[in-house]
C-alpha cells in the first residue's frame, strides 16, 4: 500500500521555542518532495519529525499527527526504532561511521539491526551501493575506511547506508550543502533515479535544485507553511506574496 | 619562538629520561633471570628475586582492574551522555574531588571497610584500594572521550533504527576506543606505582600469594622494604625493582599504543 506522507496539525517545541505551528502537507508516494525557505524556518525540525529524530534533542516536543505509508507515527506504543527502519535519512554533513569500513558503513543498519548471514550482507551492500552510484569507485576498496572517501563519495555511502535497510521513505536534510557543485550534480542524479522507488523529501537552501529534482515544493517561513504545491507552478506562479518575495530574492 | 618551545618540550622529558638513566645504572645489574623467577632470599643470602612481587603486582592491578575499569567506564558515559544536569554535575565534581584524595587516605579506607571487619591483610583490599584510585581517572577520560564523539555520528546512527544502547555500545564506545584506551592505560600506570594504599591492605609478602584474602607481594612494596634495608644487596634489588615497574608500564604504554592504531580510529 502507497499513501506517501500525511502530516495534520503539527507543532513543535524546543523547550519553551515554538519553532512549527499548526503544519499540514500531504506528500505523494514514490515521488520527490522538496522543502525550501529561509535558514531557521523548520523545514530541518519538520523532516525530523517525520522519523522521530525530534525527539532526540533534549526538551523537545512534538504534538499532532503524522502518518507514513498508513501508519500512525505518533501512536501510543508505537517505538520510534521501527518508524526509522522504515523513514531512512542522510544529514547535512557526510557522516559515515570512522570505526567502520565501507562495507560495514554499508550493512551498519542490517547488521545491528541482527542480520548475520555474510551473503544476505553482501548482496545489501552491493545493490545499496550501485542504487546510490558508489559501486564502481569503490567495488576495490569495501574494505578501506569509510573516513578515507572524498566527501562527495562519503555523502553516497551515506546515502547507501540509509538505502540498505530498504526503507520506504528517505529523508534529506540538505545532502548537499557541504558538497563541490560535481558532487552535488551527482547526489542529484542520483535522487532522479531514486524516483519511484521510494518516497523521497529534500530540505534544500538550493532553489535550482528543488526545480531541478522534485515534483512537488513547500515553502516554509517562520515555522509555517506557507505554500506547497507543484513545483513549476509555485516556482513561476506563486500563490503567497510571500513566496513570490523569497524566490524572486527579496528577503531570505 | 619555536625554539623555546622546543626547549621547554625537552625539558618536559627530561626528568624522565634522567630518572630512567639513574635506574639503569644503580639496577640494570641486579636485574638478571633469577630476579624474575626466585623468591627473596632470607637476610644475610646473596641473590634471590622478586617473582612474588611481580605476580604480586600483576594480580593487584588486574583486580583493581576488573573492579575499577567496567564502573568507570559505564560511569564515565553516564555522565558524558545524561540529559540530566544536576546529578551529572554533583557526580563530576565528587570523582575531581576522589581524584585529589590522597592515596593513604584510600587506603586507610579500604583498610576500615575490608580488612578490619576480617583481621587480615588480603589481596582483595589492596586490589580494592587500587580500584578506587583507578576510579576518578577512568570516569572522567570516559567521559571527555564520549563527548568528543560528534553528534552526528549518534544521530546517523539512531535514524538507522538502530536501538540507543546498540547505538551506544557498537557506534559511540567503538569511536572513543583509542582515547579510553588511553585514559585506562593511564590509570593503570599510576596504580601499578602506587606504595602507600598497599601498605596496610595488600601488606606484602615473602611468599608465593595463597588466595585473594592473604596478605600478597607488590613490588611497590618490596622495593619500599628493600630500599630502607641496611642491606647492599637489597639495595641493588630495590633500585632493580623500580626499574622493572617503570620498564612494564612502558611496555604496556606501549602496547595498547599499537593495539589501538591498528584498525581505523576514531577519536584520541
Amino acid at each position: 500500500m502507497s499513501d506517501g506522507i500525511l502530516v495534520k496539525g503539527l507543532n513543535a517545541w524546543f523547550g519553551e521555542a515554538h519553532v512549527l505551528h499548526d503544519v499540514g502537507i500531504a506528500m505523494a508516494p514514490k515521488a520527490v518532495t522538496a522543502l525550501i525557505g529561509p535558514s531557521g524556518c523548520g523545514k530541518s525540525t519538520f523532516i525530523r519529525c517525520l522519523n522521530r529524530m525530534h525527539e532526540v534533542v533534549p526538551g523537545a516536543r512534538v504534538l499532532g499527527s503524522v502518518r507514513v505509508e498508513g501508519q500512525d507515527v505518533y501512536a501510543p506504543g508505537v517505538d520510534p526504532v521501527q518508524i526509522r527502519r522504515k523513514v531512512g535519512m542522510v544529514f547535512q554533513k557526510p557522516n559515515p561511521f570512522p570505526t567502520m569500513s565501507v562495507f560495514e558503513n554499508v550493512v551498519a543498519g542490517l547488521r545491528l539491526g541482527g542480520i548475520r548471514e555474510r551473503a544476505v550482507l553482501q548482496e545489501a551492500a552491493e545493490r545499496a551501493l550501485r542504487q546510490a552510484a558508489l559501486w564502481d569507485e569503490v567495488k576495490d576498496a569495501l574494505g578501506k575506511s569509510g573516513v578515507s572517501l572524498s566527501g562527495g563519495q562519503q555523502q553516497r555511502l551515506c546515502i547507501a547506508r540509509a538505502l540498505a535497510v530498504e526503507p520506504d521513505v528517505l529523508l534529506m536534510d540538505e545532502p548537499c550543502s557541504a558538497l563541490d557543485p560535481i558532487a552535488t550534480a551527482k547526489i542529484e542524479e542520483l535522487i532522479l533515479e531514486l524516483r519511484g522507488m521510494l518516497t523521497i523529501v529534500i530540505v534544500t537552501h538550493n532553489m535550482q535544485q528543488a526545480g531541478r529534482v522534485s515534483e512537488a515544493t513547500g515553502f516554509f517561513l517562520l515555522g509555517e507553511l506557507v505554500e506547497f504545491g507543484v513545483t513549476r507552478t509555485l516556482f513561476t506562479n506563486p500563490g503567497d506574496k510571500r513566496t513570490e518575495d523569497y524566490i524572486t530574492g527579496r528577503f531570505g | 619562538m619555536s625554539a623555546v618551545t622546543a626547549a621547554a618540550a625537552g625539558l618536559v622529558v627530561l626528568p624522565l629520561l634522567l630518572i630512567l638513566a639513574f635506574l639503569l645504572y644503580q639496577g640494570a645489574s641486579a636485574v638478571n633471570l633469577d630476579f624474575f623467577t626466585q623468591l627473596p632470599k632470607p637476610v644475610g643470602e646473596a641473590g634471590g628475586g622478586m617473582a612474588n612481587a611481580i605476580v604480586g603486582s600483576l594480580m593487584l592491578v588486574t583486580l583493581a582492574a576488573a573492579l575499577g575499569l567496567p564502573l568507570g567506564i559505564l560511569g564515565g558515559v553516564y555522565l558524558a551522555e545524561s540529559g540530566d544536569r544536576r546529578l551529572p554535575w554533583i557526580a563530576r565534581f565528587l570523582a575531581d574531588v576522589l581524584n585529589g584524595v590522597p592515596s593513604i587516605v584510600i587506603g586507610i579506607f579500604a583498610y576500615g571497610l575490608l580488612v578490619l571487619p576480617f583481621r587480615r591483610f588480603s589481596a582483595l583490599a589492596g586490589g580494592f584500594a587500587l580500584a578506587i584510585i583507578m576510579l576518578p581517572i577512568v570516569v572522567r577520560t570516559s567521559e571527555e572521550l564520549v563527548r568528543l564523539v560528534p553528534s552526528s555520528l549518534r544521530e546517523a546512527a539512531l535514524a538507522l533504527g538502530i536501538p540507543e544502547w546498540k547505538v551506544l555500545v557498537r557506534v559511540v564506545l567503538p569511536t572513543a576506543r583509542a582515547g579510553i584506551i588511553t585514559g585506562v592505560m593511564v590509570a593503570v600506570a599510576r596504580v601499578a606505582g602506587e606504595t602507600a594504599p598497599l601498605l596496610f591492605t595488600a601488606f606484602g609478602n615473602r611468599f608465593w600469594h595463597q588466595g585473594l584474602d592473604q596478605p600478597i607481594a607488590a613490588l611497590p612494596l618490596q622495593i619500599f622494604a628493600y630500599a630502607i634495608s641496611p642491606y647492599d644487596d637489597w639495595h641493588r634489588q630495590a633500585w632493580a625493582g623500580a626499574l622493572v615497574l617503570i620498564g612494564s608500564v612502558f611496555i604496556v604504554s606501549l602496547a595498547a599504543r599499537i593495539v589501538t592504531s591498528g584498525r581505523f580510529t576514531g577519536v584520541r
